[in-house]
């Protein structure tokens, strides 16, 4: 890719929405995983007996659900990105190639 | 061969003696498990079929390292949980739950969150930007050989360490489930496993993967709602069940002595999340599939799978805290009286596999343990194709090779000759390793994945100012912190080497040597005022616009 080309890319205004669009979308749901993923093991070093509540008058813990959801919401959000990914996202860097034409 | 025997015999008799139904203590003499062997024989039949198929269509290195590319999403979603769920996930952590409850929870989490960071942050960049190896990404625009040899060195040592963690699971397993000689067992894995990769190279390995992870969810599952449903599928009514007869009671409902102190705590995250990034044969199979979108499809499905697996093994935990615990077959009587406690026959690894005598009689015994060892089979063909291709196409192809021009057919050649030579050292070294205390391996190979492999490959796609001298400085230095530390740490000196007081406190190194690597790569990068580096930065800008667009990216041209 010569210097010409890559000015070209970048000042392609489709070229510039992917990008920021894409990694505002994906550090999003990164912090998301992440602030949800240290939550739950700060409060397991700093307060475990937190998760050891119990939930109604059986034994049912909080700390279950939680670890459950944890679990549900790291496929649920992967599930988020690729759709938007796979869709929108792609839908978008294919007219940016076409638009690029013979660099692409 | 005696002392096999006695091993092996407490724990073959109480299966016959629950599969005929017979009073507890009578002898009936049964040294091979049989119905395991046929299931295992079938296995081993069937994958070796599949890899005479993939030797046939093996043709080219690109053949050889990704299946031609051709592997779809959900293929290889599956294939890559068939990689991550080892034999020590689903009998260790079953086994986590079975002791400690809630904690064994805590630790399948840490595995499964490192996932969707990886689809959002890398997955379609890696994919755009790499051929064979995570290598060529972190080599993009860097020094080939310097880089090239780092990322070799980073992935040989996280392979063989974690080969020697599966062979010698593998071997113990195998002398306890099927009455074969450890020294057998381990010869037996290595074998075919350089049979698969040699002749099959990554599409039998491909499909060995998938065939494992059907094979493991469906077993999984079964055992599942098996447990599921002797409590009418109520929640509650298991875990209230699990409290009774639990030693601990209540308290295996919430968080134990897993994680202790949060030094020790963010440490164990940050090494599971971003060893996981880092685990080179993992990578590899990013550059399996044909585009961006593929991939992204296989860290979903990978993700859902991983996700529910985790799941069942934590319902086979308290599963066999009910039916296991307190069931006098399983129990380890001689040790008992030693000890006073109850221990399980054969550790506590074992609880997931006494389950599933429990739920399903011998005959389903027989189908878990044949899991099991296709399992370790799947994960250590991964393990040795990544090592393998580090050796041919890291350091022959780019860094011996000084004339430029590479022959396919040759590079295939010491890929082939590596997976050999590396089958044959992990032998040996799983014969070797046999007495020894292997529970910081595991751990150390996640340290260095994430200590050295994943620092120098994330810069590499997202820091336009790194360079050669950054890389390679900042990601030895993390390696070497990695391995100090974990030396220093409280199982190799204290435990291995019988020293009275750990002088590094910690259990897991990553918090530390994460940080020193990622310091020491911004530190000598910033600093670094060569005309190199010049260049090198320079080179950021095309080679981002390939990692956001696939523009140029390898398999990507559909004429």
């Amino acid at each position: 890719m010569t210097k010409e080309q890559i000015e070209q890319v970048k000042n392609n205004p489709k070229y510039q929405k992917l990008v920021s669009e894409r990694s505002r979308f994906a550090w999003t749901l990164s912090i998301i995983m992440l602030v949800m993923y240290y939550t739950f093991i700060m409060i397991i070093a700093f307060d475990p007996s937190l998760f050891g509540i119990k939930m109604g008058d059986g034994v049912m813990t909080v700390g279950i659900p939680v670890g459950i959801a944890i679990i549900f919401i790291s496929f649920i959000l992967a599930g988020i990105y690729v759709r938007r990914a796979n869709g929108e996202f792609d839908d978008l860097t294919r007219e940016v190639r076409e638009e690029l034409g013979d660099i692409a | 061969m005696k002392k096999l025997l006695l091993i092996a015999l407490p724990l073959l008799l109480s299966v016959a003696a629950v599969a005929s139904g017979t009073i507890e203590g009578e002898i009936e003499k049964q040294p091979l498990n049989v119905s395991a062997i046929i299931m295992f024989l079938l296995f081993v039949s069937g994958t070796l079929g599949i890899t005479y198929w993939a030797a046939k269509r093996t043709k080219t290195a690109k053949d050889f390292y990704t299946a031609g590319g051709g592997i779809t999403g959900l293929q290889n979603g599956m294939a890559i949980a068939g990689d991550y769920m080892s034999a020590a996930s689903f009998l260790g952590i079953s086994g986590l739950v079975y002791m400690a409850g809630y904690d064994g929870l805590i630790y399948s989490i840490g595995f499964l969150v490192g996932w969707p960071v990886i689809l959002f942050l890398i997955s379609e960049r890696l994919r755009n930007l790499g051929k064979y190896t995570f290598a060529d990404v972190a080599a993009y625009r860097l020094k080939q050989a310097p880089i090239r040899t780092l990322a070799a060195f980073g992935s040989i040592a996280t392979v063989i360490l974690y080969l020697i963690a599966q062979m010698v699971g593998a071997g113990k397993l195998i002398q306890l489930l099927f009455g074969l000689p450890y020294e057998l067992a381990v010869v037996l894995v290595g074998v075919l496993m350089i049979l698969y990769v040699t002749f099959g190279g990554m599409l039998a390995t491909t499909w060995v993967q998938i065939i494992k992870a059907v094979l493991l969810l469906s077993g999984a599952t079964f055992m599942a709602l098996a447990v599921m449903s002797h409590f009418g599928f109520s929640l509650e009514a298991m875990f209230a069940a699990a409290v009774k007869v639990h030693p601990a009671h209540q308290a295996i409902m919430a968080p134990g002595k897993l994680v202790s102190d949060p030094v020790s705590a963010i440490s164990l995250g940050i090494a599971l999340m971003f060893g996981t990034a880092g685990l080179p044969h993992i990578l590899m199979r990013f550059f399996t599939v044909a585009d961006a979108k593929e991939a992204r499809k296989s860290v979903f499905y990978a993700t859902g799978f991983i996700g529910y697996f985790y799941i069942l093994t934590f319902i086979i935990g308290f599963g066999a805290i009910i039916m296991v615990l307190n069931n006098p077959e399983y129990i380890d009587h001689a040790k008992a009286v030693v000890n006073g406690a109850a221990p399980i026959l054969g550790g506590k690894n074992m609880a997931a596999i006494h389950l599933a005598d429990a739920v399903g009689g011998s005959f389903f015994l027989g189908f878990i343990s044949a899991v099991a060892f296709a399992t370790i089979l799947a994960v250590v063909s991964g393990l040795t194709l990544a090592g393998a291709s580090a050796i041919s196409h890291d350091l022959y192809a780019n860094v011996f090779n000084k004339s430029g021009e590479v022959d396919e057919a040759k590079e295939m050649r010491v890929s082939k000759i590596a997976t050999v030579v590396l089958g044959i050292i992990t032998i040996f070294l799983g014969i070797a390793f046999e007495q020894q205390n292997i529970a910081f391996v595991v751990g150390l190979a996640f340290a260095i994945a994430a200590s050295a492999n994943f620092p120098v490959l994330f810069l590499s796609m997202f820091w336009s100012k790194l360079t050669t001298r950054g890389a390679v400085l900042g990601g030895s230095l993390g390696l070497a912190t990695a391995v100090m530390l974990v030396i220093l740490g409280p199982i190799v000196w204290v435990q291995i080497l019988g020293n009275a007081e750990a002088i590094f406190p910690y259990k897991y190194p990553a918090l530390f040597s994460v940080t020193v690597a990622f310091v020491g790569i911004w530190f000598f990068s910033i600093t670094d005022n060569s005309e190199a580096a010049e260049k090198e930065r320079a080179l950021f800008e095309a080679q981002d616009i390939r990692s956001q667009t696939g523009i140029g990216a390898e398999g990507a041209s559909e004429h």
